[in-house]
Order: structure tokens, then C-alpha cells, then sequence
């Protein structure tokens, strides 16, 4: 198969629920009532893309493994195919072993999102949104409001939030999980959390219970 | 100024356990048996005596909307809980999720009670994965705990609570689209009647309420109507989460009352405007979706729902998106129309085609490559697509740009006239 931008990729011939994903899956399905385990199409396909993940190193969502979706929860492909393309967290082609997901909306670009997208294409030479890098290590996405505007801008790296960052941070950041690290995600810039550089100013009079 | 010791969200910054011991320490899970005691009449008089108006941007009253669920129903009714935050510039749903959770948790077995539901389903947005482990920690704790499930809190009703997680989808942040999602299709919402509390998740009796508009109810119910209603202003009573983002010195999340002075607000908690107060610009106060005020407004105004819908903006999630004199204002708001445009469904032709024209209109006028007369134009069509769609998306796409034109017209007919300027040499001899 051909993407439009002419990278082209295999669909593998067939795919499987492992002994994991099956595990997982009947825990989720178990949530909804009887006759409604078509609710359980989102967390199947995230199921799908872990175990794609764990087996070939790259988290997508083949054809086949939509298929093997709806067959496991008694809907037609077509309706899995539907949601899959409708919500923007499925691959539908591989990606890189990390997928850097750069927010550049309005809050993260007054932060200084044009910094950490020039920082990354740098570090790892890919050109356009969307794109993996030559030696297949990374995907770079553009994608909307992360939610964690207070710590703007932010970095996301498969699931995990980098936040408070700066080109020089990114540079770091992608130096450290090419050499196999995980920097701790959360504040780059050491601060607790959403509070305000320099520590809390709220909730500084509360005394609790030992919290043993 | 709100005390500390008036303040709910007591873990807001993950200082302290966010967990069942944490947050029994903190005075989660008191005696909530005693709250359920009270019957489900008594609790929706007591949340709308409260006058607490949903803090998830439409601000409509949380009690009322309880008593909209049947009293008698021969199916079963839900509770769905919208942790699908994603409006821009909101991040305070994030902090309850990660470091307050069993406000949460809580939230959903005496809200689910009052309205009669069998079950609590909790929508989280796909990105915060980090944020759902700790959620469903929390509710796993509460299950073995005997605080959920069967016979919860010892109080003879039967209550479950679900995690579900989205995958980047901002619609689903709108109640019937989140109830699609929720059955597995795609996020696309529905007409409205009926409206969720007829028929909602599964056909179902049903109520969607914001993270927040559940986490405080516990907290309301314990210290009684009166104590809220002494907080914030008259009928915009209490304290609201506050996320300051953007060209201020210390960006963070805070908890005030609501009613308190938007420059109160940056001054005391963000540390400023970046140069001064002098040096801003313009603010978004309610998240994207509201429309910007210029600095002569920011002065004086108040956060408030009615306050800030007086100045022809809105509260909106109370996230506030500071903009200093730096800023491309039109550049800025352009990018938000490239949100709506990636984010809506694509259901209703005004908003799926408006919202695509709106941006790249917007984006000649971010070089200025428009005429005049295109100012007048984009302004029409916003008005075409507002309230002419299914759900309020299309609303949104409208208001940032006219909020632009109706306070920085000046701006983007200077814009358009350097343009041509520049591009027409000739012309100008």
C-alpha cells in the first residue's frame, strides 16, 4: 500500500489476539452490559496497537487487526474501519519506536511550540508531520490541545507528557531515548506539577492526618 | 480571596498521596453513608440550593440538571461523567484526574445515587493515559474498599464505576457525541430532543456532567448549600478551578472564587503579565471556544459566568490564555481555526465546510493577503455557521474570529494594507 506521501508499508497478511490482548479484553468487555460490547471497540483497537507494539516494535492498527476487532465483538469491519480512522490515536501505518506527538496549539505556540518542532525535526531529521525518521527510531505528529496548557509547551512521547520544554530540553530529551532512556516525564523545568514555578502559593496552610 | 480552608481541591498540585489513604486523610469517604441517608430528593435540593452552575463551559445549574432524571424508571439510568477535557487552555480536569481522584469517585456514587443511576461510565481523553492509571487505581481502590460496588458504603445501594478512555477525538467532549463514542461508534453527535436524560447512553435515562461539577458535589453536601453560597458572587456562587496559560510569568492552575478581578487573577497567582500589565495584549478567559478581550476590558472585568457574558465573552472553563503585546493576535486565533477545522465530525455541511473556509481565510489575513472587503465577508459566514449546526462546535469555530474582528479590525486592515504594500509597489505610486 502507497500513502500519499509515497512511504509504502506492508499490511501484514493476518493478526491475532495473543493470550495478553485476550486477557485484557475480556476484563474491558465484562464494563458494559450484555449486548453492548460494541462499547468495547476503542479499548480493543488500543489493545491491538499495544500488542503490535510488543511484536513488531511499532504501535499501529493493521487492517487485519481491525477485522479480528469486530469479529471479537460481533460488529461488521466496516463499523471498526469507521472508528479506527475517526479517532486520531490509531495508527494507521507504522510509526517509530517513539512517537513524538508535538502540541501546537494556540496555548503551547504563545509558549514556544515553533521551538520544540524545529528542535525535533533537527534532532531527528524528519521533514514533515507525519513522517518517520531514516533510521525508523522516530515519528513526529502534529496534534491539538494536549490539555496540560499550564505546563505549555509539551511533548508527548507515546503516552507520556514532557512538559515545560524548550529547544534545548527536546534536544536532550530525544539524545536520552535514543540511547534507550525514559527520562521521568512531567515538568522539565522541575516544578511541582501545575502549580507555579517556585512552588505553591495556595494550599500552603493545611496541616493533614499522617498519611502513612 | 479564597482561605485554604475553603478551598475543595486540597491535592491539586500532587503534594500529598493522591490515594485511599491520602485522601481519607484529606476528608474523602466520610460517613458518605450519611450523605446518601439523606435521600435523593434532599441531596438535588441541596445541590441546587448551592446554586453550583456545571463547570464544564455551558455553566447550566448541576442540581437542576439532576432532577431532569426520572424518578421512576424501568431501565436502567447512567451517570457519564465528561473527563474528555480537551477544550484549549483547560487543564484542570487533568489534576483532579491524577491527584484528587477519589473527589471523583466519590462524586459519582452520591451523584449517581441522587439521579437514580445503576452505574457511573467516566469518559477520559484519550491522552491523559498517564492520568487514567491513576483513576482507575482510585476506583479499584474504592471497589475493595466496599465503597462502590455492591451495597456501597455500606448503604444498601448497589453502584458500579466504569473508566473509559477516548482516543483524541475533541468532540467527544460534547455530551451526545461522548455518548456515541461511549457505545462504540463514532463521535458524532445527535440531535437534541430528546435530550440524554430521556434518552441517553444505551437509549437510557441519562446525565453528562463535567469532572469538576461531580468532584465538588461531596465536598457542597458536606459543608452544606450555605457554605458555597458564601463563596463567589450571587448566582455564581463557589470556587472554580482557574488554569493560567500563555505570556504570564508563573502559567499554573489555581482555585479561586469565582467573581474574582481577572487581574486579581494573573497578578496574585500566575505572577503577571510577562512586562508588566501594561505589556498585555489581549485574553481568552474561557478556554478557545469563547471570544478574546482586549486589555481595556481586562482591566476591570470579573470571572464570572455573567460578568464575562456581559463583555460578550464567556467563562467557558475558566481557562484563561494570556496574550502579551508580542503576540500575532491574528495568528493566534488563526490557529484555533485550524483546531476546529481538524476536530469537527464533518456531520453538518455549515461546520464541515465553514470551518475549512474560516481557516484558510484566516490564514490570508494572517500574511494580509485578503481585501478589506473580506474582513466583512468572514464575518458573515462565521454568522452562517453559528447556530446552524447540530452541536455548539460550529459556535466555536465562529466566536474566536469574531471576537478578532469586533476588537482588532485595525490590526488586520493594517495587515492587508502593508500586504498589498509590499506586493503592489507600483500600485502605490
Amino acid at each position: 500500500m502507497t500513502e500519499s506521501n509515497g512511504s509504502a508499508f506492508e499490511q501484514p497478511a493476518s493478526f491475532a489476539f495473543d493470550a495478553e490482548s485476550e486477557a485484557e479484553i475480556a476484563k474491558i468487555v465484562a464494563r458494559y452490559p450484555e449486548g453492548r460490547q460494541a462499547s468495547a471497540v476503542i479499548p480493543a483497537l488500543y489493545i491491538a496497537q499495544r500488542q503490535m507494539k510488543r511484536q513488531t516494535g511499532s504501535a499501529w492498527v493493521p487492517v487485519k487487526a481491525m477485522d479480528a476487532v469486530g469479529a471479537r465483538l460481533g460488529m461488521a469491519p466496516i463499523r471498526v474501519y469507521e472508528v479506527c480512522t475517526f479517532y486520531f490515536m490509531f495508527n494507521t501505518k507504522p510509526v517509530g519506536t517513539y512517537h513524538l506527538q508535538v502540541c501546537t496549539t494556540t496555548p503551547c505556540w504563545l509558549r514556544g511550540s515553533d521551538q520544540v518542532t524545529e528542535a525535533c525535526r533537527k534532532a531527528t531529521g524528519i521533514k514533515g508531520w507525519g513522517e518517520t525518521s531514516e533510521d525508523g527510531v522516530f515519528t513526529m505528529t502534529e496534534v491539538e490541545c494536549l490539555g496540560a496548557c499550564v505546563n505549555a509547551p509539551i511533548l508527548q512521547v507515546d503516552d507520556d507528557f514532557y512538559e515545560d520544554m524548550d529547544a534545548e530540553k527536546v534536544t536532550a530529551l530525544l539524545a536520552a531515548l535514543r540511547r534507550g532512556e525514559r527520562p521521568t516525564p512531567g515538568s522539565m523545568a522541575g516544578r511541582q506539577t501545575s502549580a507555579p514555578d517556585g512552588g505553591p502559593t495556595t494550599l500552603t496552610s493545611l496541616q493533614f492526618a499522617p498519611e502513612a | 480571596m479564597l482561605q485554604d480552608k475553603d478551598r475543595i481541591f486540597t491535592n491539586l498540585y500532587g503534594q500529598h498521596d493522591p490515594f485511599l489513604k491520602g485522601a481519607r486523610s484529606r476528608g474523602d469517604w466520610d460517613n458518605t453513608a450519611a450523605i446518601l441517608a439523606r435521600g435523593r430528593d434532599a441531596i438535588i435540593q441541596e445541590m441546587k440550593d448551592s446554586g453550583l452552575r456545571g463547570r464544564g463551559g455551558a455553566g447550566f445549574p448541576t442540581g437542576l440538571k439532576w432532577s431532569f432524571m426520572p424518578k421512576q424508571s424501568d431501565r436502567p439510568c447512567y451517570l457519564v461523567v465528561n473527563a474528555d477535557e480537551s477544550e484549549p487552555g483547560t487543564c484542570k480536569d487533568r489534576d483532579i484526574l491524577r491527584h484528587d481522584p477519589h473527589k471523583l469517585v466519590e462524586g459519582c456514587l452520591v451523584a449517581g445515587f441522587a439521579m437514580g443511576a445503576t452505574a457511573a461510565y467516566i469518559y477520559i481523553r484519550g491522552e491523559f493515559y498517564n492520568e487514567s492509571l491513576a483513576l482507575q487505581h482510585a476506583i479499584d481502590e474504592a471497589y475493595e474498599a466496599g465503597l462502590i460496588g455492591k451495597n456501597a458504603c455500606g448503604s444498601g445501594y448497589d453502584y458500579d464505576v466504569f473508566l473509559h478512555r477516548g482516543a483524541g477525538a475533541y468532540i467527544c467532549g460534547e455530551e451526545t457525541a461522548l455518548i456515541e463514542s461511549l457505545e462504540g461508534k463514532k463521535g458524532m453527535p445527535r440531535m437534541k430532543p430528546p435530550f440524554p436524560a430521556g434518552v441517553g447512553l444505551y437509549g437510557c435515562p441519562s446525565t453528562v456532567n463535567n469532572v469538576e461539577s461531580i468532584a465538588v458535589a461531596p465536598t457542597i453536601l458536606r459543608r452544606g448549600a450555605s457554605w458555597f453560597t458564601s463563596l463567589g458572587r450571587q448566582n455564581n456562587t463557589g470556587q472554580k478551578l482557574f488554569c493560567i496559560s500563555g505570556h504570564v510569568n508563573k502559567p499554573c492552575n489555581v482555585e479561586e472564587e469565582l467573581g474574582i478581578p481577572l487581574k486579581e487573577l494573573i497578578e496574585k497567582y500566575a505572577g503577571g503579565v510577562r512586562g508588566g500589565w501594561d505589556n498585555l495584549l489581549a485574553i481568552i478567559p474561557g478556554g478557545a471556544s469563547v471570544p478574546l478581550i482586549p486589555k481595556s476590558i481586562c482591566d476591570e472585568v470579573l470571572m464570572d459566568f455573567d460578568s464575562l457574558r456581559a463583555v460578550r465573552s464567556g467563562l467557558g472553563t475558566a481557562a484563561v490564555i494570556v496574550m502579551d503585546r508580542s503576540t500575532d493576535v491574528i495568528k493566534a486565533i488563526a490557529r484555533l481555526s485550524k483546531f476546529y477545522m481538524h476536530e469537527s465530525c464533518g456531520q453538518c455541511t455549515p461546520c464541515r465546510e465553514g470551518t475549512g473556509w474560516m481557516w484558510r481565510v484566516m490564514t490570508r489575513m494572517v500574511e494580509g493577503r485578503a481585501t478589506l472587503d473580506e474582513i466583512d465577508t468572514l464575518e458573515q459566514v462565521t454568522r452562517q455557521v453559528e447556530g446552524h449546526t447540530i452541536c455548539a462546535l460550529g459556535d466555536a469555530a465562529a466566536w474566536p474570529i469574531q471576537g478578532l474582528i469586533r476588537h482588532f479590525r485595525p490590526v488586520m486592515e493594517e495587515r492587508i494594507a502593508s500586504y498589498r504594500k509590499r506586493s503592489m509597489p507600483m500600485a502605490a505610486e
